[in-house]
């Protein structure tokens, strides 16, 4: 567990976070996955795009790019396309991913590159102090839903399974120990994973959603998170499956399918440029 | 130097080959017209190097691609045409902002809007010098025929490397689609990005310029180094600050290194300059048809000149200063626009001479005839 500090830019501190984020535990459960998994440090790059979540990698002492809000999945590919030797691994936030950088979630997916991505999901524009995400759950306040968001919520599992993702898995802030060892599964997934982190913002979503500070947040995502039962995968990402919490956590897809550099390698050797 | 052989080859076509020959090893394209060839070729000749090809889901995500490609020390491009351009600006400051070599190509189509996508127009001049927000600086090199879709190609790419920011490759559709005999030179200059000196360490400065010099060396990724880049304003060390005093240092070397080095970047085309009395100033097609004009002019007694810049920005305000005398009674700029070049010249000649734009905006290239007719109302014969 020290060796976590190892890999952090201490000179960056303090964060910009405020207290009782979730963003911390997700940083260094991404540490931790990267440390357990024994990737090169030197070879891994981490990407983010516009948010709370996303200024982690400033804080992370690797090969880290900062990029535009939606963006990370398209400038990561350019990285892992032109080298694909690196490890690249993307934290993004929900409005990040989902709404402006959408297009690029589904895209990432179907081509299935070799794209590590730990979906932030605090259910709100933090960033921003507030706004409605589509993660953000219909009925909440948010301050561009004062009488309560109409909005439908995406499922993250089900959207990026159905988009091709070869590794899917929901772990939350409160369930550590599923968080680190699907980010570590992710890693170790040659192909597009999407590793959703449920995470907390006691600022602007638990303090105006009347769901408490830090700890009572917490507490909640202990009392409505349930593990997906074994072989119900299949049953939940049809829509079958039977779940009375709003938050069912595991892995939804371990599978395989041609990556994408590989598959472009081909190419090369079809061209008659390989060397 | 014996001659080579001339191939036929179409402008975008040419484009693409010059990229290769200046190093680029990473395409990241959108479809649209008039500038889709530039994928396709890419996407044929890329493999054959060794290099990589990639067609995103939108223009942003082909911009994004790009600029992650070239972090990690790849030459690398993109190509559109208004539209497409239109939806990349926020990234082209980006771009400029964290100093990422690359080059767009900008193949201009009649706008605004969808307009008339296979017809050439210049109506995007502006939107090249000025797309995106925030002071940045930007350079644009402008072809005017096939052989300088290759050689300007190569061109652009050093100075991306040289300068450390975007760079447009600016023509209209007449130059992108029409195929010309091209002999190619033996030997083409091509300038790599500077490397950091240093061996990596904590102390490493991603963002710090060596004495006397405006641009940073710059590392790839994965070469140990364990650099941040940020879009945020930053210092030399990379990481995001609120300082005054850093982002006012900032700003100022990302427009300065290009705009106090516009005589190096500047490459100009005179013809007849030296007596020359009715100047016009012209670029892409149209100063293909200016150049028949002037020599047409020249057959007639009229002593005309012809000044083409080939990039047209940094704006070469020198060098035209420095060829328009106290001889000349008239500047003419032709332009397929309502007239946005001519803004500069003006502003840049100060009243030396009266300057008058000639504008069209049919979505046809300038006719001869046409351009002579229009000329002719100006010059007053």
């Amino acid at each position: 567990m020290s060796s976590s500090v190892n890999y952090l830019r201490a000179n960056k501190m303090p964060h910009i976070w405020c207290p009782g984020c979730g963003n911390g535990i997700v940083m260094s459960n991404i540490i931790r996955a990267i440390n357990d998994s024994g990737i090169d440090r030197e070879k891994t790059v981490i990407v983010s795009g516009i948010g709370c979540s996303s200024r982690a990698p400033g804080y992370m002492d690797f090969d880290t790019l900062h990029t535009a809000h939606g963006r990370a999945i398209p400038f990561a590919t350019g990285i892992k396309m032109a080298n694909p030797e690196l490890n690249v691994i993307v934290i993004t936030g929900d409005g990040d991913s989902s709404a402006i950088g959408g297009n690029h979630l589904i895209h990432g997916c179907r081509r299935n590159i070799d794209i590590t991505v730990v979906i932030v999901n605090n259910n709100i524009y933090g960033m921003t102090s507030g706004q409605y995400s589509p993660l953000t759950p219909t009925g909440a306040w948010a301050t561009t839903a004062q009488y309560g968001n109409i909005d439908r919520p995406f499922d993250i599992p089900r959207v990026v399974a159905a988009c091709g993702a070869t590794y899917v898995a929901r772990a939350s802030v409160f369930h550590v120990p599923q968080l680190k060892n699907y980010i570590q599964a992710g890693l170790a997934n040659k192909g597009f994973s999407i590793i959703e982190a449920i995470s907390i913002c006691p600022t602007y979503f638990g303090r105006k959603n009347g769901m408490g500070d830090a700890p009572e947040m917490l507490k909640w995502l202990k009392d409505n998170c349930k593990m997906l039962k074994p072989g119900d995968a299949g049953n939940y990402l049809a829509g079958t499956a039977e779940y009375d919490v709003p938050y069912v956590l595991g892995e939804f897809v371990k599978t395989t399918a041609p990556e994408y550099t590989e598959s472009y390698m081909k190419v090369i050797e079809k061209a008659g440029g390989a060397k | 130097m014996a001659k080579n052989k001339a191939v036929l080859l179409q402008g975008n076509e040419a484009c693409v080959m010059g990229a290769i020959r200046a190093g680029m090893r990473f395409y990241g394209g959108y479809p649209i017209t008039p500038s889709s060839e530039v994928a396709e070729q890419s996407s044929i000749l890329l493999p054959k190097v060794g290099g990589k090809f990639i067609q995103m889901e939108d223009e942003i995500a082909s911009i994004a691609s790009v600029i992650g490609a070239s972090l990690t020390g790849t030459k690398a491009m993109t190509a559109s045409s208004g539209p497409g351009i239109s939806l990349k600006q926020e990234l082209v400051g980006y771009a400029s902002m964290a100093e990422i070599p690359l080059v767009i190509v900008y193949i201009m189509r009649m706008g605004p809007s969808t307009g008339l996508p296979t017809s050439p127009a210049a109506g995007d001049i502006m939107q090249a010098k000025w797309g995106t927000h925030g002071d940045h600086s930007i350079i644009a090199v402008c072809p005017s025929s096939v052989k300088e879709m290759y050689e300007l190609t190569i061109k652009a790419f050093n100075f991306a490397e040289k300068y450390r920011t975007p760079v447009y490759l600016i023509t209209d559709e007449v130059i992108a689609h029409m195929r010309e005999g091209v002999e190619l030179e033996d030997d083409y200059e091509v300038i790599d990005r500077v490397r950091p000196s240093e061996a990596p360490s904590a102390d490493y400065l991603p963002y710090r310029c060596e004495e006397g010099c405006d641009v940073p060396p710059m590392a790839a990724y994965g070469d140990g180094y364990k650099f941040h880049v940020t879009g945020l304003s930053h210092g030399e060390s990379g990481f995001p600050t609120n300082s005054p005093e850093v982002n006012d240092k900032l700003v100022r070397r990302i427009v300065n290194k290009v705009e106090a080095h516009a005589d190096e970047i500047c490459i100009n085309e005179t013809h007849f300059m030296e007596d020359a009395e009715q100047v016009f100033v012209a670029y892409g097609s149209c100063a293909r048809t200016a150049h028949y004009v002037v020599k047409q002019l020249r057959a007639e007694g009229v002593k005309a000149g012809l000044f083409v810049p080939k990039v047209l920005w940094p704006f070469p305000a020198n060098a035209l200063k420095a060829a328009v005398s106290d001889k000349v009674k008239n500047v003419i700029v032709p332009e397929m626009n309502m007239g946005q070049y001519v803004l500069e010249v003006e502003r840049v000649l100060g009243g030396k001479c009266p300057v008058t734009g000639i504008s069209k905006v049919s979505g046809e290239l300038f006719k001869t005839d046409e351009l002579y007719e229009k000329v002719m109302e100006v010059i007053g014969k």
